[in-house]
């Protein structure tokens, strides 16, 4: 019988290779809320040429080949359906060059957003990156492959949007790039003037390969950065508010917050926005402008400024939000998931209605957070629940909620954003025959085997 | 029921523990060595109550995880959750309950046999104490100051430097101490921090005992440590005294001492130990005595100190050993980078750990690792 475990440590040096019960017992479930399922095997690669090594042996094998990040998405991405070879990414942590000039950095395949915005804060404090609320071992490579969205998100969209080249280790094993780095030493595009075939990586949650290296872009850091905060009790007028400030063009990042404490929130819509300039006149002007899109809304009394003392701007002001994490832990319970749609704003009142109602009916803590994207034409809005994890009741009820909450989301307009399988299949379900069609056979024609991150984008048989 | 039982499902395993505060690097000294996430924070703590729940058995290496955890409160000072100031106490909970069934891994077995066979964790008796040790003098009533050594300054050689430099300026300086020679059981820090509460509280209690029979009012301790411990937990155990670390009194000493001038220009970074700092909260006070010299930080420093790996009986047990990211490896590379020719410590078991990481990552003739009261008699 062939000795998988020997063929691994013949790759890999021996510290990084396990198959004992204590990491597959954690390389088999994530903080979410989808069943666990354990690999045989887990490893660290450190090289290309390592994770080719690997590739080849699963190919031959066919075992299943699931990479993983900060394993932070929460809907059981990383969680290896049919077992296999569990590659956590996280020691191909370098940042390999940054590019200032051309505004571009080139991480590899499990750099963290952490690692990253430290460095760029230490040596080009004038640069920056479209960093998650994710907390920050999530890796670069991974938030863009689930289309991640960032503190930049509002003006230059999803965050694989703002990526500028790839390098990947195929599903038959050979290394590709991708975008200008393809017939150029500069990274600065993933596609254009050529074919993009970027797509093929964005999305598809490790099913078409591993990136090991990738660019992305930069922006200017810029001097002032001050958070807003309007109020309104009206969710219907939320997105006129979130479109009109958009259009202003004046504002970096936009988040509508719905949350039943501290009391104060509940029945409100928080929507926080943030102005950045270089100068104070810039910050002055820009205030202004958006002072004078929402004076309607406070001359009819429909909405108000929260005026923000230095403490509570602190924690709006740090990158990542810890605020978002710590929601796990106000039930006591360590446990919150969220279903998250991107959608038209325009949903906001209908979705938001949902999310407290789906609260009550199944005894649940909400809150949300809705991102808005690409200047208003779409936004993330996130069903968010907690739920105990010492109590198997209120997990069965958070997941009940956030499956209905996905059904609802599609149902009306939306698409599931990081699906888990479940809503995968519903995704599919609904999803233009033909269009489905091609996605299978772009998955089947990159990875004939089936080895890469099994169970997902899968139509059942 | 144990605290950590009720509590511990609470981690989300979100990570933010794995990091300092700007994120520049892993400072879970475990999981920078190992990089699975079994051996960071949230690994352990998941771990330990799938073995509560029964989800998985008792295993060597699930003990060995937990073991290989420095007690350094990296996790403790960054996590951001409300439970952050417990998490290390559940570490040691469950620690608790492994030695309360007998399941313990094989190192940390031998550890507490030597204590509890030896009084010290290094397998010695009281004849080896060290040559210069004996010379000191006693403590007996009246003596303002108890000189606590501490296992290590008691019996490893590489000490010698701090703790004679270490009572030449108190002798300077005027300050009454006595030691308590054959009299000292080792302080039990360690054997807490390895979850063996019975043992700890016969050292601690033979201690005690001594400091009352002798009235004790003050204690010198040499190692954080035992600082630590007698702060912490023997002020509950029925009498009461006053604890100084040594560096402590050094700073008081550096007060009344003209600055120095910085000597051949040679830079000094300084070594948070985790007993002092992120455990007691002094970070200024070590570096008052090193007042006047040319101090340049490393990135990670004060609450965002790496671990040297010696922390929870790490320097004997040495889980964290070997390999280039070992803590001691790691942690001598960032001082020499900062281009100081000397690494202040605070604390013999850091002392020792980087030392030995000098020797291996061959930077002898860069870094020199003293501790603060040699460099201050230097
Ligand atoms: C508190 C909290 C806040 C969050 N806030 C945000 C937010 O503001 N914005 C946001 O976008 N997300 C957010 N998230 C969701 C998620 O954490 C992030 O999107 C995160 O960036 C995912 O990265 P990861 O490294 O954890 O991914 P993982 O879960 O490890 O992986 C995600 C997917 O990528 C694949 N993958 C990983 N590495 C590779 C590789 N090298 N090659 C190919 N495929 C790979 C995996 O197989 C998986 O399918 C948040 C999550 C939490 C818990
Ligand atoms: S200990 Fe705290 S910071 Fe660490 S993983 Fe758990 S919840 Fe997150
Ligand atoms: S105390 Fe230190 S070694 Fe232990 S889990 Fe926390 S950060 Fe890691």
């Amino acid at each position: 019988m062939i000795d998988i475990y020997s063929e691994l440590t013949a790759i890999i040096d021996k510290d990084y290779v396990s198959n004992s019960k204590e990491e597959l017992y954690m390389y088999g479930r994530d903080p979410g809320l989808m069943p666990a399922h354990e690999p045989e095997y887990v490893v660290m690669p450190t090289t290309v040429e390592e994770v080719q090594a690997i590739i080849r042996l699963a190919n031959r094998e066919k075992i299943a080949v699931v990479p993983k990040g900060g394993g932070l998405s929460l809907t059981g991405l990383v969680i290896p359906q049919k077992g296999g070879i569990l590659l956590d990414m996280k020691r191909m942590d370098k940042i390999i060059e940054v590019n200032e000039k051309g505004g571009y950095a080139i991480v590899e395949g499990g750099t963290t957003h952490g690692a990253l915005k430290s460095h760029l804060l230490k040596n080009y404090p004038h640069l920056r990156h479209s960093i998650p609320d994710s907390p920050p071992i999530a890796t670069v490579v991974a938030n863009a492959v689930i289309h991640g969205q960032g503190r930049l998100t509002q003006q230059r969209g999803f965050n694989s949007d703002m990526v500028s080249g790839l390098e990947v280790v195929l599903p038959t094993s050979e290394i590709c790039k991708i975008g200008s780095c393809a017939v150029s030493q500069y990274w600065f595009s993933k596609g254009p003037p050529l074919p993009d075939l970027s797509s093929l990586f964005f999305g598809w949650f490790g099913t078409t390969g591993v990136i090991t290296k990738l660019g992305i872009k930069l922006y200017p850091c810029k001097k002032y950065r001050d958070p807003v905060l309007f109020l309104t009790d009206k969710a219907e007028l939320v997105p006129d508010i979130m479109r009109k400030l958009g259009r202003t063009e004046m504002i970096e990042d936009l988040v509508v917050n719905a949350q039943p404490i501290p009391l104060r929130y509940k029945d409100n819509y928080y929507i926080l926005f943030y102005i950045t300039g270089d100068t104070e006149e810039e910050m002055e002007f820009k205030r202004k402008m958006c002072w004078s899109a929402l004076w309607d809304y406070f001359e009819k009394r429909e909405g108000g400024f929260v005026s923000l003392v230095p403490e509570m701007k602190a924690p709006m002001l740090s990158m990542p939000s810890k605020d978002t994490t710590r929601f796990a832990d106000v039930s006591k319970g360590g446990g919150f998931e969220y279903s998250g749609p991107i959608a038209p704003i325009e949903k906001y009142p209908v979705y938001v209605k949902k999310l407290i109602d789906l609260a009550e009916k199944y005894g649940l803590f909400y809150s949300s957070a809705a991102r808005m994207i690409d200047g208003g034409h779409s936004m993330m809005f996130s069903f968010s629940y907690t739920f105990n994890r010492a109590d198997p009741q209120t997990m069965k009820r958070a997941k009940d909620a956030l499956d209905e909450a996905a059904e609802f989301a599609i149902e009306n307009g939306g698409v599931m954003w990081k699906p888990n399988l479940d809503e995968q299949k519903i995704t599919m379900a609904k999803m233009d025959p033909n269009t489905l069609d091609l996605m299978m056979r772009i998955k089947k024609l990159l990875d004939p085997n089936g080895i890469m991150n099994p169970g997902n984008w899968e139509v059942s048989k | 029921m144990k605290r950590y039982q009720t509590q511990i499902h609470r981690c989300f395993r979100c990570g933010y523990c794995k990091f300092p505060t700007d994120y520049s690097a892993l400072n879970c000294p475990s999981y920078n060595r190992f990089r699975f996430d079994t051996y960071s924070t949230g690994g352990r703590l998941w771990l330990t109550y799938a073995w509560l729940k029964g989800d998985i058995p008792w295993s060597e290496h699930l003990a060995e995880i937990l073991y290989a955890c420095t007690t350094c409160k990296n996790c403790v000072e960054q996590c951001p959750m409300k439970f952050a100031p417990e998490i290390v106490d559940w570490i040691i909970e469950a620690r608790s309950d492994m030695v309360e069934q007998g399941k313990i891994p094989l190192r940390v077995k031998r550890f507490l046999e030597s204590v509890y066979n030896y009084g010290n964790p290094l397998k010695k008796t009281n004849k080896e104490r060290l040559p210069w040790i004996k010379s000191l003098k006693k403590y007996e009533k009246g003596t303002e100051y108890l000189l606590y050594l501490g296992c290590l300054a008691s019996y490893d050689e590489g000490t010698k430097d701090m703790v004679t430099s270490l009572v030449k300026m108190l002798d300077k300086a005027g300050i009454s101490y006595g030691v308590m020679g054959d009299d000292e059981q080792c302080c039990g820090n360690e054997v807490y921090a390895m979850g063996e509460m019975d043992l700890f509280k016969e050292l601690a209690g033979k201690n005690i005992d001594k400091f009352r029979q002798l009235g004790v009012k003050s204690v010198i301790t040499i190692c954080p440590h035992g600082y630590n411990i007698m702060k912490n937990q023997y002020q509950g155990m029925g009498y009461k005294f006053e604890v100084l670390h040594y560096s402590q009194a050094l700073a008081k000493i550096a007060d009344d001492m003209k600055p120095k001038k910085t000597g051949n220009g040679v830079k000094i970074t300084y070594h948070d130990p985790c007993y002092l700092g992120r455990h007691n909260k002094l970070y200024e006070t070590p570096r008052k005595a090193l007042k006047g010299l040319e101090l340049v930080e490393m990135p990670r420093n004060r609450k965002d100190a790496f671990c040297c790996g010696g922390g929870s009986g790490n320097f004997i047990t040495d889980y964290l050993a070997g390999g280039n990211d070992s803590p001691a490896r790691v942690r001598v590379r960032e001082a020499a980078a900062t281009g100081a020719g000397v690494l202040a410590v605070a604390c013999p078991g850091c002392l020792l750990m980087l030392k030995e990481a000098v020797k291996t990552e061959d930077l002898d003739e860069k870094l020199q690792v003293m501790d603060i009261a040699s460099v201050m008699g230097r």
